[in-house]
């Protein structure tokens, strides 16, 4: 086993395990878990965009649909979260499998206005099905999760469910990448046209990779539902799946620490900028125009510019 | 009100939504055929163009008259600086780039108009007022005749421009070969800087008349945008007549649909359409699938 991808993750583990010792306060630990459960979108949607090179406008809809799909059978049908869960993600993996189909077909521009359409018509459905979905108003009441007697009813017991299953995601994405799968999603990346010659199966790569990062969504938006015990259509609206861009974009498209680094900044900045509050659209439009205009390899590809840089003027001033 | 005359009145609600969701698609076709953007902001523009033809006419008061041109030329400008500052410094951008420029220059847009306007809906007085016309049984607004003359003034002015003017066929030159285009001496950059004003002001015209039979908001942009792209994509992309045609088509669509069906679902209706149409035939109705498949993308 080579030792240089182990080690940051290792870091990192160690540093999610001894951050409760030092971070006590509620607030905080919910802001922690808000960024993980932001993390794990992130995480799948930067293997699309940033590794397959395809775009979602609409990976909001697959965290409505997770956060829905349990949360209507755990109030509606009594049913417990062990058996809500894995249903919920199956649902986002097949409607996946069933607008990806098609839709992977198309490139760039037709593929983002077919997510876009998507997310719509989800977010619609979900204001309009009042029956089943209790419209607007949304869905209170969500039980907790639990296992046996143990249920996670406290921000530091979530914080360690929420980052375990992030950090489980983490490594399987980045085996994934450095597998003949992450190779071949590159390629795709580069030219469709050259990974099919090179035999790679173009479509049927888009479409797994489409599901798994809606599966990603869908995860993560049932952790949410769980967490906040209520669900309504406003958390799953088109500036939301803008927003899940705008992180993986900031973090830094195609790095798989990338996905962290932006949710983690646009999940900490609001909370500690108020300006935040009114001028939400137009900052991150700002930030999103900038970053993709100046540094499209987000923050993770400035940081290492920056400690490159930082290397050669050390080993030149040594050399002097 | 008997069937037939609720028919009628569908059929002129039908016609009204699509003149807008017309003009919207011949924004996005003057765009991609100069430069292969799907323009995301193109919704935007019909949102500003409502929006500062209620401030000025309203809150400034000026004479629709005044403010009508004024209206046109503020959200031209705009457009043509949002392709200055943000499209045109890229060098040799990526489709996913391009997507998310745009796409970000639409928020920019939104957030701007919400901290400028608020978030509350602005209306606009009804061109002539609001006596309505009766039409076999149906009640038509006088708005709604001003709506169809202005898209067939549109359509007019577009296809002399596009059919008797230099910058017009200089236009035309560029969607079918860039390069070859440069060849015999036409700016390619200037063209792509006038199809994003033009454009941005085909947006505001839409924007203008609509206001009055609908309120507007800042955020009416995204729907209307993903309604126009459904149309032009129905017309087949780049095909000016197409995204007439198929304007009308989905605007029947949404009001026969949102009358005979369920209200709740009609936005839903032609976003499903667009779904059907870019998953069984991209290339839309009046498009050639083989001309499509040489396109990019």
């Amino acid at each position: 086993m080579r030792l240089k991808p182990v080690l940051p993750i290792l870091f990192f583990s160690c540093a999610v395990l001894c951050g409760p010792f030092f971070i006590t306060s509620p607030y905080f630990l919910e802001i922690l878990i808000f960024i993980g459960i932001y993390s794990l979108i992130t995480l799948g949607l930067n293997l699309l965009m940033g590794f397959a090179g395809q775009i979602s406008l609409g990976h909001a809809a697959f965290y409505a649909i997770g956060a829905y799909s349990s949360a209507i059978l755990t109030t509606r049908y009594n049913m417990h979260f062990g058996i809500s869960i894995p249903i919920a993600l199956c649902m986002a993996a097949g409607i996946a499998y069933i607008v990806g189909v098609p839709s992977l077909r198309l490139k760039g521009h037709y593929l983002a206005m077919a997510t876009l359409a998507f997310g719509e018509i989800i977010h619609i459905c979900l204001n309009a099905a009042v029956d089943l979905t209790g419209g607007p108003s949304g869905i209170a009441g969500i039980p907790q999760m639990q296992v046996g007697q143990f249920v996670f009813d406290t921000e530091i017991k979530y914080y360690y469910l929420v980052w375990a299953i992030f950090i489980v995601l983490f490594i399987m994405t980045q085996n994934i990448i450095h597998s003949r799968v992450g190779r071949a999603l590159q390629s795709i990346h580069g030219s469709e046209t050259a990974a099919s010659a090179m035999g790679v199966n173009v479509a049927n790569y888009k479409v797994q990779v489409f599901m798994l990062s809606a599966v990603f969504a869908a995860l993560s938006g049932v952790l949410y539902a769980h967490y906040i015990t209520f669900i309504s259509p406003q958390t799953s609206d088109l500036m939301f799946s803008i927003r899940l861009v705008t992180m993986v974009v900031v973090g830094g498209m195609g790095h798989i620490w990338g996905g962290l680094l932006g949710a983690g900044i646009l999940t900490v900045l609001p909370e500690f900028l108020s300006i935040f509050e009114d001028y939400d659209m137009l900052i991150y439009g700002c930030i999103l125009l900038v970053m993709v205009m100046f540094l499209p390899g987000g923050v993770v590809r400035g940081a290492e510019v920056v400690y490159s840089k930082l290397i050669n003027l050390i080993r030149r001033s040594k050399g002097e | 009100m008997s069937l037939f005359s609720q028919i009628v009145q569908f059929f002129f609600t039908g016609i009204t939504l699509g003149s807008i969701y017309a003009m919207v698609a011949l924004g996005f076709n003057i765009i991609y055929n100069a430069t292969g953007i799907i323009n995301f902001a193109q919704g935007e523009f019909v949102m500003l163009g409502g929006m500062i033809m209620v401030w000025l006419s309203i809150a400034v008061g000026l004479p629709m008259v005044i403010a009508f041109p004024l209206t046109i030329l503020a959200v031209t400008v705009i457009g043509a600086l949002f392709e200055r500052f943000a499209i045109y410094p890229m060098k040799k951008p990526s489709v996913l780039i391009l997507i998310i420029i745009t796409l970000a220059g639409s928020i920019v847009f939104k957030g701007g108009a919400m901290l400028i306007w608020g978030k509350e809906t602005h209306t606009l007085p009804h061109f002539s007022g609001e006596d309505p016309i009766v039409i076999l049984g149906a009640t038509i607004l006088p708005q709604t005749l001003w709506i169809i003359g202005i898209l067939c003034a549109v359509v007019l002015m577009l296809a002399y421009f596009f059919n008797f003017t230099m910058l017009g066929k200089a236009m035309r030159a560029c969607a079918v070969n860039p390069t070859a285009a440069s060849l015999v001496g036409i700016s390619v950059k200037k063209v792509v800087l006038f199809s994003f004003a033009l454009s941005s002001a085909i947006g505001a015209v839409a924007g203008i008349v609509f206001t009055p039979m609908v309120l507007m908001e800042y955020d009416r942009g995204a729907l209307l945008a993903l309604k126009g792209f459904c149309a032009a994509v129905l017309g087949g992309l780049g095909n000016g007549i197409g995204a007439v045609v198929a304007g009308m088509i989905i605007g029947l669509l949404e009001s026969f649909g949102a009358g005979f069906i369920s209200s709740g679902y009609k936005d839903a209706l032609a976003l499903l359409v667009l779904l059907v149409v870019l998953f069984v035939k991209p290339s839309g109705i009046f498009g050639v699938s083989e001309a499509s498949k040489l396109k990019e993308f």
